[in-house]
């Protein structure tokens, strides 16, 4: 197990399975079938991203360096978490975008749901630890428990 | 974060509980990226990306719910991006019944929303808005919040605002409170470039695949781009123009929120390289590069060969100036090759102003008869769907071809292909 240490951007504690994309994620492109057609697991659209394409992240801790594309970002991460179609978490080896940061603070302040947590700045290492389907867990103060053992 | 009297009241409370969290939520953001304090918007409108009644947003209808419930509306008048649907764009029945019976249900309801929170007028749809048939042009040194990729770009850079790449909401929330955080391309030293791009090419280069290179390359670092004044001359429209759809590859290839063009751009123009930072990179282009740069465009059709079914000018929406001029040069092409009208359905895009005024020329009448449809429609919003999306279509905008399936191709190469010159 490693341990990763970031700056918290929404609080929360959860236990997920890693989901790691390498590239940028494109929030409007990656989210826009789980919004739109009533896709539950969201399953990644954005053919772009090799890492994420097709494949589920409702539920997952998505573990990436950063997002990318429309500055609509920020509203289609809030209105994922508002349809309960989000990642259990997000994290992220770089400092957080505009984008992304909105998306964060949104659910986090305007929804009186469960909260999704969001940790920046875990740095290059956490990502070239991190492997899809890894068991992360999101402790207190920005801690991130990684454990190689599926 | 350190709040005047006036901004603390509002955090606190003392103005209702929702400015209270519409002004937490503005903090916090500043927070993350070292603002210490909270300015005044100064730009005279403002300006959102989310123009779409979609269904899917319907959380984000309930947030301004919650606006307009407790009176909280925006202390400016503001455009929008351009609206997903027109009748006057080729759509089959299927995709038709998709548009209104399941994604775009809200447009209407959703239209009404913003009406009361403080849209300009009923014209005021389009990504352009800083054109001045639309009315939307911030003054340099300006301070905004507004959002869309492409306009924050062209408002810093060819106006000399000052905006950060804001997310939908967020734009709307600053000019609830009419403080906006200070951090980033709002300060001196956020917009100090730290790459100097060296354009040598032996041609002018392509706007769209110039921003394209440049934004893949410094992602969302600020950029201070040398040799292309000699093939831009001065900011007149032609210039503005291109760098408008310069501008929106930059942004949505990388992360561009600021360029500066050497001898071009206001501020480049007033302090030339005192805008480099102490430690900058440097990034050559010549043909070469740009070559490299197209080749490396995937093509995500699923019968790379099929023939195009439509094609998409204007994403960023189409100039005054782009309109006549593309209106001569189909003309000049159809007369080549022999035709009287485009072989592929091709559609031109523009802000409703910019049309309005279009159509009191001549040149409007050329268009038509060319077979050109021309709309208001967001083309990115028209593409958005799976429907949409296994169509071949063909397009000359960067910014198309990365958020949806539409495959790009230079202006020459488009202008051949829909007026059945040489395929490409």
């Amino acid at each position: 197990m490693r341990t990763f240490n970031g700056r918290v951007v929404a609080n929360g504690t959860v236990s997920a399975e890693a989901l790691v994309s390498h590239g940028g994620l494109n929030t409007l492109a990656s989210f826009q079938k789980a919004l739109q057609f009533g896709d539950k697991s969201a399953t990644c659209g954005d053919q772009n991203n090799p890492d994420l394409y097709g494949k589920k992240m409702a539920g997952k801790a998505l573990c990436l360096p950063r997002t990318i594309g429309s500055t609509t970002g920020g509203l289609v991460l809030y209105c994922a978490c508002a349809m309960h179609r989000q990642p259990a978490c997000l994290l992220f080896s770089e400092p957080i975008d505009s984008l992304a940061a909105a998306g964060a603070i949104l659910q986090d302040i305007w929804l009186d749901q469960e909260k999704m947590p969001v940790i920046d700045s875990l740095g290059e290492e956490f990502l070239a630890y991190v492997k899809d389907g890894m068991k992360i867990t999101v402790k207190e103060n920005g801690v991130v428990e990684v454990e190689s053992d599926k | 974060m350190k709040l005047t009297e006036e901004q603390q009241a509002i955090l606190d409370g003392k103005e209702g509980e929702t400015l209270a969290k519409v002004m937490e939520t503005l903090v916090r953001y500043g927070e993350l990226f070292g603002a210490d304090r909270m300015v005044p918007v100064t730009s005279e409108y403002n300006h959102l990306v989310t123009s779409f009644g979609l269904k899917a947003l319907t959380p984000v209808y309930d947030l301004m719910d919650r606006l307009i419930e407790t009176s909280a509306y925006s202390k400016q008048k503001f455009s929008l991006d351009p609206r997903p649907l027109d009748p006057k764009v080729p759509a089959n029945f299927l995709q038709n019944i998709v548009f209104d019976h399941f994604m775009y249900t809200k447009q209407d309801e959703y239209e009404a929303q913003l009406k009361k929170l403080g849209t300009m007028d009923d014209d005021a749809y389009t990504c352009t808005c800083y054109m001045e048939e639309v009315g939307n042009v911030p003054k340099k040194g300006d301070i905004l919040s507004w959002s869309e990729s492409s306009a924050v770009v062209y408002a810093n850079s060819v106006l000399g605002a000052r905006c950060n790449r804001n997310s939908g909401i967020i734009d709307l929330m600053g000019s609830v409170v009419g403080f906006v955080p200070e951090f980033g391309l709002l300060k001196d030293e956020g917009r100090k470039a730290t790459w100097i791009v060296e354009v040598k090419t032996t041609k002018k280069p392509e706007a769209q695949l110039l921003g394209s290179a440049i934004g893949m390359k410094v992602m969302e670092d600020v950029p201070y781009i040398v040799g292309l004044d000699k093939w831009l001359g001065q900011l007149d429209d032609a210039a503005k123009t291109y760098l408008k759809d310069f501008g929106a590859a930059t942004a949505s290839n990388g992360a561009v929120g600021l360029y500066h063009v050497e001898g071009i751009t206001p501020e480049a123009a007033e302090s030339g390289r005192e805008l480099l930072a102490d430690d900058v990179k440097t990034y050559v282009i010549d043909d070469a590069e740009l070559e490299r740069v197209y080749k490396s465009y995937p093509v995500i059709w699923k019968k790379k060969d099929a023939k195009p079914k439509l094609c998409f000018m204007g994403c960023p929406h189409m100039s005054f100036e782009q309109l006549t001029t593309w209106t001569l040069r189909v003309e000049e092409a159809l007369k080549k090759n022999g035709n009287r009208k485009v072989v592929v359905p091709t559609v031109f895009t523009a802000a409703p102003g910019v049309i309005k005024r279009f159509e009191q020329t001549e040149y409007a009448e050329r268009l038509k008869k060319t077979g050109i449809i021309l709309s208001y429609i967001c083309p990115l919003m028209y593409m958005n769907n799976p429907l949409s999306a296994s169509m071949p279509v063909i397009t000359s905008s960067n910014k198309l071809r990365t958020y949806t399936s539409a495959r790009y191709y230079t202006d020459d190469e488009i202008l051949a292909q829909i007026t059945g010159g040489v395929q490409s």
